[in-house]
């Protein structure tokens, strides 16, 4: 599957197209198929996301899970700072990245 | 320490009003982010992986208890409360938004602080020995030098848009506490034979996908015309160096290609037709800096006793204080890596605490360093005792300055979006790993660098142990390197083969600590070793 993320541009926080609007949660991302690129230029334009890019990414019980470490790095959160992540109150969330 | 005049904050406090204007442009949609992100970059301001970066310029790393405590207040009130300190003697925000940045630039610049020219092809912070003023092995003080370049370069018209950033390092001593030969151009203050002050260069050191250590030069040049030789390297820099590939557009690869000799002799040319054209500093203005930079009103009695009756803290002073050039004094570093702690990262609280601290017990003065630590410049032996207690309770007492847990790290791929490879959990468990004081001790001194990717900010090439992150296939895989130094004795590490996994990296690295303490012969460091006995047997020992 292909998924839409990029930063929102006040805030700059990683965000994930859900087909309507943007999420802070990957689980909400959803697959764009071939619309990425439409997609992601009529948003960019409209000013809520900076950035944005395409990635792939594979479909899990869990929600979308980006294909590239990076990408899941961004969706989780700092794996040295799991109270900075998106999932604070579970220790054991970086695990997911790698 | 320097205090802005009326044009330094005028020029900071235009700029905010300036950024403030753009960012608004920005966020109504009158700019594009094609177009505003040269501007984000001037003031700083990068978009990372998880938020926008501010990274915030202090001069030759040096700064005051009132700065200090507003990095931690920008901290707390736009940050997630920690800050991280950089091997460019800067910090670092990792959580900031674009729509309070311009207020958070305007808190900096009540402060005369700001975070100009810390991004972009031009001039960046000019760092220097964290020891500056302080120390016994220096000839001057470099720091009056430090700040007339950073004057000079601060909006200089001509080097605003150079072929790549640009980055200077100034020291003092024999002694390189500042990695001066991997700067784009490393200034050392000497003595000529008449004893008079002047500067030797190095042009052309740097790290990132080609390191580089810088050839020198010039073995002197007059103090009074150190600006006007600085411009002449810069000149012709400016006019040769790569524009057509951002890979071989950093000065090191021009004095490369060029060659020492024919650079030099350009430079020379250029510095000839610079000392006609007058533009060295008026002798008056220098004089007028150095004055910002007279020594403190020590206390001339004060003694150099010392109760080392408690362990712990006898072991901190002997290995995080160095001597002093005023009797009674000392100086005292705090280093930012705790057992399993992320290096260089510090709480608002943290940051706080040593603002109180440098203004009870140091003059008012602190240094970061670019091994991501902080300095307390000027502290009365018989305070350092108080001041120790004082830090240990907040866990800024870690007695490693310089062994193998006060490694440098790059924010690697938990932070930074160019990064292949996490750098922090490495150094982490390497921590932890050799968690033992005594172990630590017993290996010495060991300096250990890693980065999350080959532009090299955790100066891997510069590490007697280096990690270098690399990815293989979508996944992390780490380089070990060895043999490198930033200091007087520079080098530049060697892979010592295939990769490995975070786990076998740090296998690796206790296999050739054995091997070193196996094969080391008196008084030899790690590095010592190593260039004695050679890779190949360090590469049996990993690899077999």
């Amino acid at each position: 599957m292909n998924i839409i993320t990029g930063n929102d541009l006040k805030t700059g926080d990683v965000i994930w197209w859900t087909g309507l609007d943007w999420s802070r949660f990957v689980k909400d991302a959803t697959d764009v198929g071939d619309q990425g690129e439409a997609i992601l230029h009529r948003e960019e334009a409209a000013r809520r996301v900076n950035a944005p890019y395409i990635i792939a990414a594979e479909q899990t019980d869990d929600g979308p899970r980006p294909g590239h470490i990076k990408d899941r790095v961004r969706a989780l959160g700092p794996t040295v700072r799991p109270d900075l992540t998106l999932k604070p109150a579970d220790p054991d969330a970086g695990e997911w990245v790698i | 320490m320097y205090q802005y005049d009326q044009y330094d904050q005028q020029m900071v406090d235009t700029r905010v009003e300036e950024f403030r204007d753009q960012v608004k442009r920005r966020l109504a949609g009158d700019l594009t982010e094609d177009q505003f992100k040269p501007l984000r970059l001037m003031n700083g301001l990068y978009l990372q992986l998880h938020a926008y970066m501010l990274r915030v310029a202090i001069p030759y790393g040096t700064l005051n208890g009132k700065q200090m405590r507003m990095l931690g207040h920008i901290a707390r009130k736009y940050d997630r409360d920690y800050g991280h300190f950089t091997t460019r003697q800067n910090i670092q925000y990792n959580w900031i938004k674009l729509e309070e940045a311009p207020d958070l630039l305007a808190d900096l610049a009540s402060v005369e602080m700001h975070a100009i020219q810390t991004s972009g092809n031009c001039i960046r912070n000019i760092s220097s020995d964290q020891f500056a003023g302080a120390t016994a092995d220096e000839i001057a003080d470099p720091r009056p030098w430090a700040e007339l370049l950073r004057q000079w370069s601060s909006f200089h018209p001509e080097f605003s848009y150079l072929p790549r950033k640009f980055k200077f390092a100034v020291i003092a001593s024999d002694t390189d506490r500042a990695a001066m030969r991997l700067h784009d151009i490393g200034i050392q203050l000497v003595h000529n034979e008449a004893g008079e002050l002047g500067a030797k260069f190095f042009v052309g050191g740097g790290m990132g996908r080609t390191p580089m250590i810088a050839p020198e030069i010039r073995g002197f040049v007059p103090a009074d015309e150190l600006i006007s030789y600085a411009e002449a390297c810069l000149r012709v820099y400016n006019r040769y160096g790569r524009r057509d590939n951002k890979y071989k557009a950093r000065i090191k690869i021009l004095v490369h290609e060029l060659g020492k000799e024919e650079y030099t002799r350009q430079v020379e040319e250029e510095f000839a037709h610079m000392k006609e054209l007058g533009l060295n500093p008026p002798v008056e203005e220098l004089a007028r800096i150095t004055e910002f930079f007279a020594d403190p009103a020590y206390n001339k009695q004060a003694s150099d006793g010392l109760d080392l009756s408690d362990p712990d803290f006898a072991l901190w002073v002997d290995q995080n204080t160095a001597a002093h050039k005023q009797s009674g004094y000392a100086i005292a570093t705090i280093s930012l890596k705790p057992r399993g702690g992320i290096p260089g990262d510090a709480s608002s609280a943290q940051i706080d605490l040593m603002a109180d601290l440098a203004e009870q017990y140091s003059f008012d003065e602190l240094r970061v360093t670019h091994s991501q630590n902080i300095v307390l410049p000027y502290v009365k032996k018989s305070d350092l005792y108080a001041l120790w207690q004082k830090l240990d309770e907040a866990g800024l007492a870690p007695a490693n300055l310089d062994l193998i847990t006060d490694s440098i790290a790059c924010p690697g791929l938990d932070y930074c979006s160019l990064a292949n490879a996490r750098s922090i959990p490495l150094a982490q468990k390497i921590s932890e790993r050799f968690a033992d004081l005594g172990r630590q001790r017993e290996l010495g001194e060991l300096k250990l660098k890693i980065s999350g990717c080959i532009n090299a900010c955790g100066h891997h090439h510069a590490g007697h142990i280096g990690i270098l992150g690399v990815d293989r296939k979508g996944t992390e895989n780490h380089q070990l390197l060895l043999g490198g130094s930033g200091a007087e004795d520079a080098s530049l590490a060697k892979i010592t083969g295939p990769g490995f996994t975070e786990d076998g990296v740090i296998d690796a690295i206790e296999t050739v600590t054995d091997l070193y303490l196996e094969q080391r012969e008196d008084g030899e460091r790690f590095i010592d070793t190593y260039r004695r006995v050679g890779m190949e047997k360090f590469k049996e020992a990993i690899y077999g």
